[in-house]
């Protein structure tokens, strides 16, 4: 599934700039770090509701390709402007995590775990 | 022997969240330059990662030493802070110690030095209470773990 098609199946806001044509095969979502750590899936999209620095930097060491934030929420210019370093795209939903969950598992995406 | 190809070490301070993570980075960086495989840069990085943060959550200082060889990766840890009572414990996924400070920064959930341990070849840990601790891990350059 391309990343745009992601973003618009949860309604997404682009935060940094983004093609969308990466294939995404894998979705990996928690607000825990060493979570997404424990099973890295590199080129996922990874769905978390934890927006500090700390959120891009996983991202980057688990060779996560985007960033999806949860809840509506929206992290700080100073985060936005490393995952822009990175060349990760960052996404915000309005959607929680267990709707956002849902709707790409009923895509056909698969989970890391 | 082994022959060392590159070597770099990185303070870390304790409490110093916005920071944490700048080595390891930094150490992807170095590794992505010399195109080592991309499984074993994963594995290192998550390895220095992990530590990392466990310095900044726990200790008041710490080192992580990066020592790479034409056969294998070496990533050391070593810290100045409260040590690790019950080394066991620690070893079990799941456990932990950390406040909710922490969990806020999306860490501490009892799963950094099984993390560790899980991306390691060789893996040990050491620690003197109120002394602090050393983690040493070795990935090799040719294959899983």
């Amino acid at each position: 599934m391309k990343l745009a098609e992601i973003a618009a199946a949860l309604s997404c806001t682009a935060l940094t700039p983004a093609d969308g044509v990466a294939d995404i095969e894998t979705v990996v979502a928690s607000d825990g770090m060493s979570e997404i750590l424990a099973f890295p899936s590199p080129g996922a999209v990874m769905l978390t509701g934890l927006t500090n620095i700390q959120s891009v930097r996983t991202a980057v060491v688990a060779d996560v390709h985007a960033i999806v934030y949860v809840r509506g929420k929206q992290p700080a210019a100073p985060v936005l402007e490393l995952a822009r370093d990175k060349g990760i795209p960052v996404f915000t939903t309005k959607l929680g995590m267990f709707e956002a969950c849902g709707i790409l598992y009923v895509t056909g995406l698969k989970g890391a775990m | 022997m082994p022959d060392e190809l590159l070597s770099r070490s990185f303070t870390i301070h304790g409490r110093d969240f916005e920071r944490a993570g700048e080595a390891s980075t930094e150490i992807k960086s170095l590794l992505k330059e010399l195109e080592i495989d991309p499984a074993v840069i994963r594995r290192t990085v998550v390895i220095a990662f992990e530590a990392e943060m466990n310095v900044v959550m726990y200790a008041d200082e710490g080192t992580v030493t990066f020592v790479l060889t034409d056969e294998d990766i070496g990533v050391e840890i070593a810290d100045r802070g409260p040590g690790i009572p019950d080394l066991d414990l620690a070893l079990q996924e799941g456990w932990s110690t950390a406040t909710d400070e922490m969990r806020e920064m999306g860490f501490g959930f009892g799963m950094g030095l099984p993390n560790i341990r899980r991306n390691s070849d060789e893996f040990s840990v050491k620690s003197r209470v109120g002394e602090g601790t050393v983690v040493s891990s070795r990935i090799s350059l040719d294959g899983a773990p």
